[in-house]
């Protein structure tokens, strides 16, 4: 079975996909048991599925594994953890921006990767920059205030 | 149960079990193994079946009630918690395991608090008095040493005093959700992240359309996809694999073929369908006076026609489940919101003794009603019953926003009359909707094997909120109960009342603009309960609300044509008291719409937890923004043809408003839900907006962009 070697969180790894087009979402999930990343749409429209790599954020629900190998992938779990976790995910708990939590991964992460290329941001860019984030919840201005806050933290 | 003890107390005898089992159970659980009942009661006229003291001095309490994302497990933990004066800290929520939960109902109708909290509040207070009897003779002893471990062994006590709210130091607190730290940091389990050992990844393949029979399967076509098998069953059709990615390539490249099959009318002449469908029997819910005759009379006759479509729950995370069917029983693991029901409902079908199918809720994708849970859990329990090992089954994209059983279509014809000074004198409302037919849900599984079930349908109460809140002396609320529903039908969120409301609370406006009254005048002289009056003013003052009577003679701003609207509910006629106004801009080029600020005022009776509280208020104004903006089920004469975000949008950031909530609480009144009340006055207040900016009346959903008269 054909390997492939990627750095997730900090740590090398090798992983077997027995297909080379096989998601990276699906290798961090079953392979790694890295369940912070979602499965929403399959199609890269939801973004629930989304990791950073090489510190961007990416779908792994389309991203095949060879495409992924080489790179450097960080995960939600590896952004923080509930005893030190990174800035974003504590405005996620302080403005309590979430309600079943399935988008809050890819929120997360989009929110993460937007606030490293626009550190003070206004409200209208931060919607502009998780407009390709959907919820179903209906929690999108708790979303907003808790990316705001992380910004000024 | 491994000991038995006795402890003389006073007034009573009060055997005690040690009931150490509780918190390992659920660690058993987690790991996967099927477990004979424990012994633990889940009789909901005891004590013990809601709450365990445990030796620590922590306490789990247990319900049927499910947390789907709503924040209910923080709000009832409060209850307890404040009945039975512990720290809310020290509170586990166990819920939906109908091996070790009470079933005091599934989760829906917004009863969690109403229903769920007082069950628990009640068996707290009741627990309550007991230990109270017990601190007396042993003053200075802890809770934990007093009952940990041991059963009460007490009836339920309806008469047990609760706590005087004046007294209140944990409800009425916006304590923070314990789920939302490992939901921030990918920690959380979700039934999509659970398995067992051993267990295989399924997907299931549907049927190119509802009704084609499978013709053939050429097995050969994925023997290149490692461990990947077929599993057929009449017309059930799966595959499996050790590895999930097998699974879903081995559904894709399967060679399949069906029948065809025609049948549906086609999204695009729904209104039609529904408008001229076969009627099963008409009935009058609501009769008061003469309304047919008095509809001539006044000033002002009006009539219009509104009309909602098909809706999916259109979960961001599609349906999954776990399930192991083993000789010597079974368990299920899903995210539906009747943990018990579905027991219930999977032994009469399956054949199986109730004592022998235990089913475990674990958090989910938030499913707004049933969506495609239920039936992703038939999935799982099909196959792994014909394979003999654990199966998980998870749908794709496409399956949940084809499959999940839909919100219903809803066609109204509102008639009125209005006197000069805008007294309604007459109203009438006819509606159109999908007749109930008792029994439970067709699963798509059990239909596929050609297994006998029930042909029910159901979509909640629908017929609610179709009459006005104003005074009126003569009101018709008339329901044409329609023989067919072209697709399944199943409750979604504040079912048919977000419709009706859409519908009333529109043609509301009508009669006041009509009238030449204010919007917020026309309503509030037709109410004199001052809770409804309340909310009312208050959303009003929040937006800034001046009187006049629309359309706004000063829309113009820029490129944009601007408005305000207002909506009102009193929730069922009987719950909570809402009011929704909100301030669009519709761009007088494209009429695209743009909602930029909604106020709501709420009064749910006693509040809980006003953070949680706002939380579900606020979900419920934006979600119904989407649906109202967005939504609809497309279908051709097969299939569902709107299955992915593209072809079925909900409302994204870039049209998120800001929400502006004020909580009205009333500490001495029960608490009432809050997980569907806001969402009835959404649309009627956007389409009043709508008009009030553009002189255009919206009457029909998905309202997508307005469209303007060129001037």
């Amino acid at each position: 079975m054909p390997k492939y070697s990627l750095r997730v969180n900090g740590k090398a790894v090798t992983v077997d996909s027995w297909d080379p087009g096989q998601p990276l979402l699906y290798v961090l999930r079953n392979a790694l048991g890295l369940h912070g990343p979602k499965f929403g749409c399959g199609l890269g429209q939801c973004g629930a599925c989304s990791v950073l790599i090489d510190g961007k954020v990416a779908r792994s629900c389309t991203m095949p594994v060879r495409q992924a190998a080489g790179k450097a992938i960080t995960t939600i779990e590896g952004l923080g953890t509930p005893e030190q976790p990174d800035p974003v995910q504590t405005a996620f708990v302080a403005e309590q921006a979430a309600q079943c939590g399935y988008c809050t991964n890819g929120m997360v992460m989009a929110a993460r990767s937007f606030l490293n290329q626009t550190p003070n941001p206004t409200p209208e860019q931060v919607k502009q920059g998780l407009a390709g984030n959907l919820c179903r919840c209906g929690t999108h201005t708790r979303i907003l205030a808790a990316v705001l806050r992380a910004a000024k933290a | 149960m491994k000991r038995r003890d006795f402890l003389q107390t006073t007034g009573a005898v009060i055997v005690g079990f040690v009931m150490d089992l509780t918190l390992s159970d659920l660690g058993i659980a987690q790991e996967g193994r099927s477990l004979p009942s424990p012994g633990k009661p889940v009789d909901p006229k005891e004590v013990d079946s809601f709450i365990a003291i445990h030796p620590d001095g922590s306490v789990s309490i247990y319900t049927s009630k499910v947390d789907v994302g709503t924040g209910l497990r923080i709000a009832i933990s409060q209850m307890v918690a404040e009945e039975l004066g512990v720290p809310v800290e020290k509170i586990t929520v166990v819920e939906g395991d109908t091996a070790i939960t009470p079933d005091h109902g599934g989760t829906g109708g917004s009863t969690g608090i109403p229903r769920g909290g007082t069950d628990l509040r009640q068996a707290a207070a009741t627990a309550r008095q007991a230990i109270d009897k017990l601190r007396a003779e042993r003053p200075g002893a802890s809770l934990g040493e007093l009952i940990g471990g041991k059963r009460l062994m007490l009836q339920v006590d309806p008469k047990a005093p609760l706590k005087n709210p004046s007294q209140y130091s944990v409800v009425g607190k916006p304590i923070l959700r314990t789920d939302v730290p490992a939901k921030a940091t990918g920690r959380f389990t979700y039934v999509q992240d659970f398995s067992v050992p051993g267990m295989l990844h399924a997907r299931v393949i549907r049927p190119k359309s509802f009704g084609s029979k499978l013709m053939a399967v050429d097995e050969a076509s994925i023997r290149n996809i490692p461990d990947a098998r077929v599993v057929r069953l009449g017309n059930f059709l799966a595959v499996v694999a050790n590895d999930e990615w097998a699974a879903i390539r081995a559904s894709r490249e399967l060679k399949v073929t069906w029948s065809d099959w025609r049948g549906l009318p086609g999204s695009d002449r729904l209104e039609e369908y529904v408008r001229s469908g076969a009627v099963e029997r008409d009935e009058a819910v609501v009769n008061k006076g003469d309304a047919p005759s008095a509809l001539s009379t006044g000033a002002k006759q009006l009539q219009a026609s509104y009309f909602w479509p098909y809706q999916s729950h259109a979960s961001l995370g599609p349906a999954c489940a776990v399930a192991d069917v083993r000789p010597d029983g079974t368990t299920i693991w899903t995210s539906s919101q009747g943990p018990h029901g579905m027991r219930n409902n999977f032994a009469k079908l399956f054949g199986i003794p109730e004592n022998q199918l235990r089913v475990i809720y674990l958090d989910g994708s938030g499913s707004y009603g049933t969506n495609g849970g239920d039936d992703a859990a038939a999935d799982a329990f099909l196959l792994s019953k014909t394979l003999g090992k654990p199966v998980r089954v998870q749908w794709m994209r496409e399956d949940e926003l084809a499959w999940d059983p839909k919100g219903p279509p809803q066609a109204l014809e509102l008639r009125g009359a209005v006197d000069t000074m805008g007294k309604i004198l007459a109203w009438d409302t006819q509606m159109w909707l999908p007749a109930n037919v008792p029994g439970s849900r067709p699963l798509l599984a059990a239909d596929g094997a050609g297994i006998q079930q029930p042909q029910g349908r159901g979509a909640g109460q629908v017929t609610n909120n179709g009459d006005p809140p104003y005074a009126a002396t003569n009101v018709r609320v008339l329901v044409h109960w329609l023989k067919d529903s072209p697709l399944r039908l199943s409750n979604l969120r504040a079912p048919g009342k977000i419709a009706n409301v859409f519908a009333v609370e529109s043609f509301t406006d009508e009669l006041a603009s009509a009238a030449g009254i204010d919007s917020v005048e026309f309503r509030l002289r037709g109410l004199t309960d001052p809770r409804a009056i309340d909310v009312i003013q208050r959303a009003s003052e929040m937006l800034g609300w001046k009187p006049r009577p629309s359309p706004n003679p000063d829309a113009a701003q820029g490129r944009s044509l601007t408005g305000r609207g207002i909506a009102y509910v009193r929730y069922k006629q009987a719950e909570n008291y809402v009011a929704i106004a909100m301030d669009v801009a519709v761009d007088s080029t494209t009429g695209k719409i743009n909602v930029r600020r909604v106020t709501c005022a709420h009064d749910c009776g006693l509040v809980i937890n006003p953070d949680g509280l706002k939380n579900q208020i606020e979900g419920c104004i934006v979600q119904t923004l989407g649906r109202a903006l967005h939504e609809e089920v497309k279908f051709d004469a097969s299939r569902v043809t709107s299955v992915n975000w593209a072809s079925y949008p909900i409302l994204t950031f870039l049209e998120a408003p800001a929400v502006e909530v004020a909580l009205i609480d009333r500490p001495n009144l029960p608490p009432l839900g809050a997980g569907e009340a806001a969402t009835a006055p959404v649309a009627a207040a956007l389409g009043n907006a709508i008009f009030d900016a553009t002189g255009v009346r919206v009457r029909t959903v998905p309202i997508r962009a307005v469209t303007l008269a060129r001037s």
